[in-house]
């Protein structure tokens, strides 16, 4: 039974289509990457994936909640899938404890101890247990973006979003979060990245799948994928990124 | 209750309300042309000579800003005779008008003048501008055509606070209202009517306004004039 | 009736009468800041229709002279067969008035937090109203704090046109001093230094608020 399954979908932005019939299927505990070029529809997908975009026409489900119900089924899914952004989208006005105990205390009923234990595990688990009463704006790019990842995370989501999360950040800041990602990926967590990174992608990807016009271009294996790209396009592509 | 509106008698005051109207437009024309005119000499001298000029021109400025209108009116209007200076109620009420809205342009042109770069002087500088043409070309009408959205809210609050001046017996369009009212005690209709005329004088001077903008500053400006609501400013 | 001149107990009342001038200010934020703060969540609701009557009330309010909306108050009201003290349709003009600015005024800053914080608390499974209640409205606050102190300023101001129709405040009092004591230059002086030391320090509290909330920190 996968976690994640993507049926023929469609998506435009006015007379823009983005996705052109996506279909994909992502086991549990599988790690996928997306790339592709900018504009080739991979962050659309991912952002369809928790309903932050609506879809024309096609199939979703996630976690076992189909996309396309009420506000209120939307809701129980995100409490199932989490997402985390490129530009961290942390509460400025909150600190670092309260960023991640807010959704589990409002949206999940738990008891504030448990909320506060709960915190402290998934700060701890990203490495900033010192940063608990510390305001976002005190913190680097890199540490708010695992902020970001421990606020998903204490939600205890079944599915993970990844939006090119470290392409703001410097490359030494990048490591600290990738290392976060790829301790996740090991402890068996279910995530979908739409990344940059290649050695990361290829590293500790499962699957990568290669987007090109709102296609779904080329998909396998990370390592073959990278080795033996059979489209022209995914040749030029990887070999672009080798810097 | 048992009211039936009745708004049939306001047609025979037509010419009450029609003069009240074009005095309302003349008084307010005029202290928005010598109100801003004050306001673009008052914020140059106060940026170029600075010192005790700057103080006056900001005292004069915190002034007005922090008292009535209504106030001001009245130290013109009354205060002023015993000074040995006797106004008629329309002059004190262009008198008063221009002096609100001289401070209120200063303030918001002086902000425009500070949001100009120093970087573009400098550019001014190496094309070999003189101070005048510096001033004039890269400092003060880029500064206008920034705020210029702003000022012609201001423009139009103050077109409408004109109303005020009713209190001193000007006979602008509200105080037309008022003579109508006592003359026929339909005092909701006319009150209702005379709104709906200001509303449209809103929307009226915010077009012209546009209008003006788009003739000296082009499109962008003008667009933003006909959205810009009232900035509130301290 | 013997000939007063302007001296301490004419100031006295005054100082009195000013007292109802901050009374009708307060009436008018408290009044005015519930309905505008409904009219500002109109504003920014997901239903056009909803936006649409709170983007016309705004542009209606803001389109008309404060003293119409008093006059239509005063004489609505009695229409109303409410035979009520000025004090009534002072409060509910000002009320009025307010609530057209400070709508407006907090759309503002609603519109101001980053739309990645909607994204962001959407994601987290909020409800539409837990993202306003925990997320948007305590950083729209902020924003708007600058501001709102500002348009104190011209609420104290614009309660002097509540004298018009007869309410005894700062402005209706000095216009009786001088009616008795006919001195008007210093009378109205004295009025508008009165008012001047209330706005003065409101309006620099808004000044410094907006410094902070630009140099400062997003907390």
């Amino acid at each position: 039974m996968p976690e994640v399954v993507v049926e023929n979908v469609h998506k435009s932005f006015g007379a823009l289509e983005v996705l052109k019939g996506v279909s994909l299927s992502v086991g549990r505990g599988e790690v996928f990457a997306l790339i592709g070029r900018s504009g080739s529809g991979k962050s659309t997908l991912l952002r369809c994936m928790n309903g932050l975009e609506k879809i024309n026409s096609g199939k979703i489900e996630i976690a076992g909640h189909a996309l396309g119900g009420d506000a209120k089924a939307l809701r129980k899914l995100r409490t199932d899938v989490g997402i985390v952004f490129q530009s961290y989208n942390l509460f400025p006005h909150l600190t670092v404890g309260e960023n991640i105990m807010l959704a589990p205390r409002i949206v999940k009923d738990v008891a504030k101890t448990k909320a506060r234990e709960v915190a402290r595990e998934v700060l701890h688990l990203v490495g900033l247990s010192e940063k608990f009463d510390s305001y976002p704006d005190q913190l680097s790019g890199g540490q708010q973006q695992r902020v970001a990842i421990a606020r998903s995370l204490a939600m205890r989501p079944k599915v993970m979003l990844f939006d090119e999360v470290t392409s703001a950040l410097d490359p030494e800041l990048t490591e600290e979060v990738l290392t976060v990602m790829e301790n996740l990926a090991r402890d068996g967590m279910t995530m979908i990245l739409v990344t940059h990174e290649m050695g990361f992608a290829r590293r500790v990807a499962t699957q990568t799948i290669f987007m090109h016009k709102g296609r779904i271009w080329e998909q396998g294996p990370s390592a073959a994928l990278f080795a033996d790209p059979e489209t022209p396009e995914l040749r030029q592509f990887v070999k672009s990124d080798v810097k | 209750m048992s009211y039936t509106f009745q708004f049939g008698v306001l047609a025979q005051y037509q010419d009450q309300i029609l003069s009240g109207i074009w005095l309302t437009i003349k008084i307010s024309v005029l202290s928005i042309i010598l109100g801003c005119a004050a306001g673009i000499g008052l914020a140059s001298v106060r940026s170029i000579w600075g010192g005790a000029v700057r103080f006056l021109v900001d005292a004069y400025v915190e002034i007005i800003r922090n008292t009535p209108f209504l106030v001001q009116l009245f130290i013109v209007y009354f205060g002023l005779p015993g000074l040995g200076l006797r106004v008629g109620a329309d002059t004190a009420a262009l008198i008063g008008m221009t002096i609100n809205l001289a401070a209120y342009s200063t303030e918001i042109i002086r902000a425009g003048i500070e949001a100009v770069h120093k970087s573009q002087i400098e550019a001014g500088e190496a094309l070999g501008f003189t101070r005048f043409q510096i001033y004039r070309h890269v400092i003060i009408v880029p500064a206008i055509a920034k705020v210029y959205p702003a000022l012609c809210s201001q423009f139009v609050l103050m077109m409408l606070a004109s109303s005020i001046c009713s209190a001193i017996s000007t006979q602008e369009l509200a105080a037309s209202a008022a003579f109508v009212e006592s003359q026929t005690y339909r005092s909701f209709e006319i009150y209702i009517a005379v709104t709906l005329i200001y509303l449209v004088l809103a929307l009226a001077l915010r077009a012209v306004l546009a209008v003006v903008g788009m003739w000296l500053f082009g499109r962008r400006v003008a667009r933003r004039t006909m959205t810009a609501l009232p900035e509130v400013q301290a | 009736m013997t000939l007063k001149t302007f001296g301490l107990d004419q100031f006295g009342f005054l100082l009195f009468s000013l007292q109802w001038t901050i009374l009708l200010t307060v009436i008018a934020l408290i009044g005015g800041g519930l309905l505008g703060f409904a009219v500002a969540l109109a504003r920014t609701s997901q239903l056009k229709p909803v936006r649409i009557a709170a983007a016309t009330y705004i542009q209606i309010i803001q389109g008309i002279p404060v003293l119409m909306i008093l006059f239509l108050s005063y004489y609505g009201l009695s229409l109303a067969g409410f035979e009520l003290p000025p004090l009534f349709a002072a409060g509910a003009s000002m009320t009025v008035y307010a609530s057209g600015y400070l709508a407006e005024i907090w759309r503002g800053s609603i519109q101001a937090v980053p739309k990645q914080q909607w994204e962001a608390s959407e994601s987290l499974a909020m409800t539409r109203l837990q993202q306003y209640r925990y997320v948007i409205l305590p950083q729209a606050m902020r924003i708007s704090l600058p501001p709102t102190v500002g348009f104190a300023v011209q609420v104290v101001k614009n309660t002097s046109i509540t004298s018009i129709i007869g309410f005894v405040e700062l402005a209706r009092a000095g216009q009786l001093i001088n009616n008795a004591t006919f001195q008007p230059f210093r009378v109205f002086l004295a009025v508008a230094a009165l008012y001047f030391v209330v706005c003065y320090p409101l309006s620099q509290l808004s000044r410094l608020l907006e410094r902070r909330l630009h140099a400062g920190s997003s907390r």
